[in-house]
């Protein structure tokens, strides 16, 4: 079913009985050609991009609970491509025009909203490295405009600009960063795999890798064994333990990254708004409340949910920089576990088993990169080769020392 | 989360610092393959479950600590000085 603005009228006037179900819910067949672990955003859209760029449609999604059920719908939503370092830089730029063109590509409302984003700055050093990272985002062909105080007063006037620890002296604005509807992206790229004959299996927890002489044959799982030629691990949070199932052992760290949202507001927060002296950033829902969120909680964890220690800071860091939010009372906070590696940027790349691919790594900011991680694993898992934007994401470069440490915090896990 | 200190007794979480998986402890040797040297720096068992990591009392006596704990129900069992391991750290 093509969904329209015409079929939104006809089914509201119709007692909304017309609308379908969204995607089959088939049972494993004996074999594939691939097989991809993990129904999150990236194994979904890895799904989506091997039908529609490679016409591989004998595949399937196999998720051990519900579709889009993992981080995918546990983030704050912050689409952006603001990254300096090359081998980032052109990777989320790729992702970001996919972004633009996604909810004509998969006929599917992502609520991908273009409002802009500004990270703050609070002395002449941190302008400086600013406006070098908004140059290498503009000779990237992406959008950067450094913001004044004043400039920033016009767009925020309500910050607290004379806090006497971190006072504001400007921001970098990228138009063209906003947020999108986290489920959304995950249910648009479900039904566009499930429309082009991807099997999405839910309920289907994948408990071993089969491997002989070095080649991969398929996945055990608790809905029986599946054999395949390829195999993708597209696990975030649950990494260490998928590829241990082939023997293999990452360069990962698993940590837990909070949440939280107030209830239902007037719109009062036009943008997102990235405070990093303070840890904190923030924007607003569609619905209201103010999604807002802060670091890691810094211990290897995986619990979905943090200790008090980091919700006291973030709440500290938000009062701070705004002090309007106080009387909002906050509704909800979550966690959600994600693969940090030594260098903060992600792993896109075969593995020492043929047939064995890897997508992981993707540490604070994997949804943005949503699009742009299944266009380039569906790329490698059908050509063999890594595609050009991800060419830098392999699993070797710590060893041979070309890291992507984009914040230059040093090869430790949980500094990035 | 409380870490009950050998030395220092039980404290908030907020006075130690997390360094990372107890590989810290077994660095190669100055002249060990690079393979060696990866592994202790990057690669990581990383379970769900039983792990043991390095801590910090920073703002308590200053020793480092050595704490068996579970990753999925953030509970402590155990808390060591690391410098009275046997085999000690160098
Ligand atoms: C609080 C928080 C805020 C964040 N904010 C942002 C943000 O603003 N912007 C941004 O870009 N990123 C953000 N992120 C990061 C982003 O959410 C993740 O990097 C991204 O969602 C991870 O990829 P995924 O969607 O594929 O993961 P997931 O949705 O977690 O998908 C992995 C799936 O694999 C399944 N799985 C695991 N093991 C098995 C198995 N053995 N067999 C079968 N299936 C299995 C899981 O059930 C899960 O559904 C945030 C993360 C958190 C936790
Ligand atoms: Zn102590």
């Amino acid at each position: 079913m093509r969904y329209s603005g015409l079929k939104v009228i006809t089914e509201g006037l119709f007692g909304n009985r017309g609308w379908g179900q969204v995607w089959r819910n088939p049972a494993p067949k004996a074999e594939y050609d691939a097989v991809i672990i993990g129904g999150g955003g990236h194994g979904l859209s890895t799904a989506y991009y091997l039908a529609k760029n490679h016409g591989l449609t004998n595949i399937a999604v196999l998720e051990k609970g519900y579709l889009g059920g993992g981080n995918v719908g546990r983030n704050t939503t912050i689409v952006r491509a603001n990254y300096f370092l090359p081998g980032n830089s052109e990777f989320y730029s790729h992702s970001l025009k996919l972004w633009e063109g996604l909810e004509a590509d998969l006929n599917y409302n992502v609520m991908h909203s273009q409002r802009g984003l500004i990270n703050l700055f609070h002395s002449d050093g941190q302008r400086d490295a600013f406006a070098r990272r908004g140059n290498a985002m503009i000779n990237q062909g992406d959008d950067a405009e450094l913001l004044d105080r004043d400039g920033v007063r016009a767009l925020l006037p309500y910050l607290d600009f004379d806090q006497t620890r971190f006072p504001i002296y400007g921001g970098l604005l990228h138009r063209r960063g906003g947020t999108a509807r986290h489920d959304a992206v995950a249910w648009g790229y479900a039904r566009g795999a499930d429309q082009r004959g991807v099997d999405l299996i839910q309920n289907c927890e994948v408990t071993g890798i089969d491997i002989e002489g070095g080649v991969v044959r398929g996945v055990q799982t608790t809905r029986g064994a599946i054999r395949a030629k390829k195999v993708g691990m597209v696990v975030a949070g649950r990494s260490s333990q998928v590829a241990a199932m082939a023997g293999l052992r990452l360069p990962v760290e698993s940590h837990v990254l909070q949440a939280f949202v107030t209830e239902g507001l007037k719109p009062v927060i036009d943008h997102v708004i990235s405070f990093g002296m303070g840890h904190f950033y923030i924007s607003q829902s569609d619905k209201g409340g103010l999604v807002f969120g802060g670091d890691l909680d810094f211990y290897a964890s995986y619990a979905a949910r943090g200790n008090l220690p980091m919700m006291e800071h973030v709440m500290e860091a938000g009062m701070t920089l705004m002090p309007m939010i106080g009387r909002a009372r906050v509704l909800r906070s979550w966690g959600g576990i994600m693969d940090m590696t030594p260098d903060g940027s992600p792993i896109i790349d075969r593995t020492p088993i043929e047939g064995l691919y890897l997508d992981c790594g993707w540490n604070y900011g994997g949804f943005k990169a949503v699009p742009a991680s299944g266009w380039c694993m569906a790329h490698l898992m059908a050509t063999g080769q890594p595609h050009e934007v991800a060419r830098r994401f392999r699993l070797d470069r710590f060893a041979t020392g070309h890291l992507l440490d984009e914040e230059g915090t040093g090869s430790q896990h949980n500094l990035h | 989360m409380r870490l009950t200190c050998p030395l220092c007794g039980p404290r908030d979480r907020r006075e130690f610092h997390y360094l990372g998986a107890e590989e810290y402890l077994r660095r190669p040797a100055a002249e060990a393959a690079s393979a060696a040297w990866d592994d202790y720096l990057h690669n990581r068992d990383n379970p769900a479950g039983e792990t043991r990591d390095l801590w910090y009392h920073e703002a308590g006596c200053g020793q480092w600590l050595l704490v068996t704990r579970d990753t999925v129900s953030h509970d402590i069992r155990k808390v060591e000085l690391v410098a009275t391991l046997k085999g000690g750290a160098k």
